[in-house]
């Protein structure tokens, strides 16, 4: 996120794309709503009408994927009504020429084909958010993944820049992170292209600097993304696997060829504090701590490191990950120094990742601090981009072109599936299906339909169904709902054997490697 | 423009438009107590717990409501002020049937709180009669409306601090009571349990279930932490005792959530204690996982990364971190591909 959570309730104006708050965020979303009740405006653009649209001041049912064409729409009718902020763009990005011609060709009549938002409402939605300044942009996975999520993500960060919104308190392009420490991981360097604190590995500096503090030599060639490694079990190119905490044969997409990779693996090692699906294919199982067992940090949406305490002794043998990496370390010839969560922080991290050379434990006791904190006395970033200066010089305006998802509708399989998460649990319930109660309030997973399809399919409200894409199906009870609109069928990932990724498509955006969650084809059926 | 400068407890201080009085003495250090207020909510002045005398006002005033005023003279703490208050809280503790001997909140109950420091040492009115049945149909939060004091913390909680409009005042008079739309049970209402009424309860009336016997607030121990969850990263306040987490509830005033949480961050935690976690180190043999000693496991591990590396080169192997664990982990492990293992094959799933 570019600001922080402490503007959402003093916004004046939202513009939320790709992101049910209420169920992924909720208290992210309190604070939304807060503002709208105090008079904020919102344009909520989502193909659900999830609970926020309630809060809305106008809400866009977009078709799925077509998001684009509808970020595009808007900009066409900002830089044809002359509405844009000129001074903004003049002064602190480039690239506004080629963004213009490129939007050129998404007039509202066209972005309404594509969107199945009338082209008279994007008009008035373009005219509402010039009109109302500065705009908070927020989005979710819902714009990333996609096989177009980078070019989302650009189209989101243009249409920011085009407004003049980045770079001030109650604006800025805003990702809610997904999970706890997805920002925290990034930072660290758990990515194949960098360092922690975002140094290139194919930058020779960086990687001197970090071959000195190691005492090693580092390989300066990129390695693997996640779709990449699994791939390469299938094929043999990659022989061994280490799985820290993930259970990746529920979270990727195409569960039957995960675990047909996996079953390929020579040897593979996890890190859980629970036996998973996908501990069955490990060949060492490694007991870890959990959280509230252990100290150290976890880093938020709104790039805050804050601190985790021990607050209970973990169970039987159960050990720290950092020691259990850093005990395999010792056994393949390394002594590492580090003895703790506070010393590996302290003493490695923020002495190597220069936006965290500021944060050491002892202030972090409270609130915590939002990199970058360049030094001991800096309190501190809330939003990037101070006044539209960006830290990497000018905003570069990136335009994209509307693609459609890799795989749409068609006669044999004539619905859209769309993914996300609930509000009673997380990711494979790993953690949430072990929490007294929450099992109780949502005890199994739903196809979630129109009330249009369920009429046409002669299918009515609690019955069992069978969703089947080209890599799976499965049976699940059908949940109608006016929240889905026709054509699309709605679900997460949290159960087994309901789960959406039984039939996701292993399709991924070239650049980040995202997969399609939020789109593949399929067909519904009632069982008998 | 005109001054803004009152006199409270015979000190001149200065204010700022808007602020009632209740916020003027706070910000100066002069504690009124409270018991239906809620920070950032609009005030009920509904306790009349926070009177303070006013010159020249007719009655005792609430401090929660009013706003401050040029040229007042307020009196926060007078033999007037305390009289009302100690009736104030007589009226209450007859509301209903408070029983401190069997109640969850014993220890952290403003109410209790308030008859001791007051000195209400006998109930003067007797309670009514009639008790209502606690409500536990669900699996987190109990509620007992004889316990309930009206205050109208949990519904202003409900509706102006999480905006989920499950809650409100039903009924009228003596028959007043916190209802969801058709005063039915939490669990067939529109509540989706962020408990925030819960933590706003200034007395026994809304509980948490999973807390029942656990412990009493004087046994725990507080411990602050921030939210294994969603991005957003909630501070908590983990209440332990005998090595068990058993209740979690917000930090006040903490950036980012303000005393705020959600459903799985407040009644989410007791993963950590299910008898389903792993204890042992795991090797598998034949097909089947047998236990094993740390160094038996690590050595494995390495040797047979060692293996891999030597035959087919460290790209042969390739780590997927976690996006759960903490960044001291997450630090260890790429450690341990780039400068170890010797590849840049490390990832994790920001992309789910």
């Amino acid at each position: 996120m570019t600001n922080s959570f402490a503007d959402f309730d003093k916004a004046k104006m939202f513009f939320i794309i790709g992101s049910n708050m209420t169920e992924a965020h909720p208290v992210a979303a309190t604070f939304v709503k807060n503002a709208v009740n105090n008079g904020a405006k919102m344009i909520l653009v989502d193909p659900r009408r999830t609970a926020l649209a309630e809060f809305a001041t106008m809400h866009l049912p977009l078709k799925v994927g077509s998001d684009i064409a509808l970020l595009n729409g808007l900009m066409h009718v900002l830089i044809k009504e002359d509405l844009y902020d000129k001074e903004y763009v003049k002064s602190c990005t480039v690239g506004f020429e080629e963004l213009k011609a490129a939007v050129e060709n998404y007039p509202p009549e066209r972005a309404e084909e594509i969107s199945g938002i009338p082209a008279e409402t994007i008009v008035e939605v373009a005219r509402l958010m010039a009109a109302n300044k500065p705009a908070m942009l927020m989005y979710t996975l819902g714009i990333t993944e996609h096989t177009c999520g980078v070019n989302n993500v650009m189209s989101c960060a243009n249409f920011q820049m085009l407004l003049g919104n980045v770079g001030f308190e109650c604006g800025g392009v805003n990702p809610l992170r997904g999970q706890n420490n997805v920002q925290g991981a990034c930072d660290m360097g758990a990515l194949p292209n960098v360092y922690p604190g975002y140094q290139k590995v194919t930058d020779p500096d960086a990687k001197a600097k970090f071959e000195k503090a190691w005492g090693v030599e580092l390989d300066d060639k990129l390695g693997m993304m996640m779709p990449a490694m699994f791939d390469g079990l299938g094929d043999g190119k990659v022989k061994g696997m280490y799985i820290f905490g993930e259970n990746v044969a529920n979270t990727e997409p195409d569960i039957t060829h995960v675990e047909h990779c996996m079953e390929h693996a020579e040897f593979i090692v996890c890190n859980d504090i629970f036996h998973t699906e996908t501990t069955r294919f490990a060949d060492v199982v490694l007991p870890a701590t959990a959280w509230s067992e252990d100290d150290g940090t976890f880093t938020n949406s709104e790039r805050r490191v804050n601190r985790v305490r021990k607050a209970v002794e973990a169970p039987g043998d159960a050990k720290p990950n950092w020691w259990i990496f850093k005990e395999i370390a010792k056994r393949m010839g390394q002594e590492w120094e580090s003895n703790s969560g506070q010393e590996i922080w302290d003493n490695e991290v923020s002495m190597l990742a220069p936006s965290m050379t500021g944060i050491k434990f002892s202030r972090i006791e409270g609130d915590g601090l939002q990199w970058p904190v360049p030094d001991l006395d800096h309190l501190g970033t809330p939003f990037l981009h101070k006044d539209g200066c960006f830290t990497c010089g000018l905003g570069n305006f990136k335009p994209a072109e509307w693609t459609p998802p890799a795989e749409v509708p068609d006669e044999e399989y004539p619905l859209v599936l769309s993914t996300g998460r609930r509000l009673y649990h997380y990711h494979t319930r790993t953690q949430t299906g072990r929490s007294g109660g929450l099992n109780e309030l949502l005890g199994e997973e739903t196809a979630d339909i129109s009330l249009a399809d369920a009429k046409k399919l002669g299918i009515a409200n609690g019955e069992r169904v069978r969703l089947s894409s080209r890599r799976g199906s499965i049976e699940l009870t059908a949940k109608v709902t006016p929240e889905v609109q026709e054509g699309m069928v709605w679900m997460a990932f949290h159960f087994r054997e309901a789960c959406a990724n039984w039939l996701t498509n292993g399709v991924y955006d070239p650049v980040s490697q995202t997969a399609e969650y939020k789109a593949c084809a399929v067909k519904l059926e009632k069982v008998a | 423009m005109a001054e803004s400068k009152l006199k409270l407890n015979g000190t001149e201080v200065e204010f700022a438009p808007g602020e009632t009085l209740l916020q003027v003495a706070e910000r100066n250090g002069v504690d009124i107590p409270t018991l239906c207020y809620l920070k950032d909510c609009t005030p009920t002045g509904a306790c009349r717990m926070c009177v303070v005398e006013v010159k020249g006002a007719r009655t005792l005033v609430a401090s929660c409501a009013m706003p401050a005023g040029n040229g007042m003279e307020v009196q926060t703490d007078t033999e007037k002020v305390r009289t009302a208050r100690r009736l104030a809280v007589e009226l209450l503790l007859s509301s209903g049937h408070h029983n401190c001997l069997v109640c969850e909140a014993n220890g952290e109950c403003k109410l209790q709180a308030l008859a001791y420091e007051y000195g209400v040492d006998a109930v003067r009115f007797s309670p009514p009669a009639e008790t209502y049945p606690i409500e536990d149909d669900n699996p987190l939060i109990t509620r007992d409306f004889s316990k309930c004091i009206l205050c109208g913390r949990c519904v202003q909680a409900c509706n102006e601090v999480q905006v989920n409009r499950a809650i409100g005042f039903g009924y009228r008079g003596a028959e007043a009571k916190i209802v969801t739309t058709g005063d039915r049970p939490y669990d067939q209402s529109d509540c989706v349990f962020c408990g925030q009424c819960v933590q706003a309860c200034p007395v026994g009336a809304l509980t948490e279930k999973k807390a029942k016997g656990k412990g009493r607030s004087w046994e725990t121990k507080k411990v602050r932490t921030t939210c294994p969850y969603c991005g957003v990263g909630c501070q908590l306040w983990l209440h332990v005792k005998d090595n068990q987490i058993i209740k979690v509830t917000a930090v006040e005033d903490a950036q980012p959530n303000r005393g705020r949480l959600c459903v799985k961050g407040r009644f989410g935690y007791d993963f950590i204690h299910s008898p389903e976690r792993l204890t042992t180190p795991l090797i598998k043999e034949n097909g089947e996982f047998r236990e094993a000693s740390w160094d038996e496991a690590l050595d494995l591990v390495a040797e047979r990364f060692m293996e891999i590396k030597k035959e087919h080169g460290p790209d042969s192997i390739a780590g997927v971190s976690c996006a759960r664990s903490t960044n001291e982990d997450s630090y260890n492990m790429q450690k341990l591909f780039r400068a170890v293992i010797g590849t840049n094959n490390i990832d994790h799933c920001a992309r789910t």
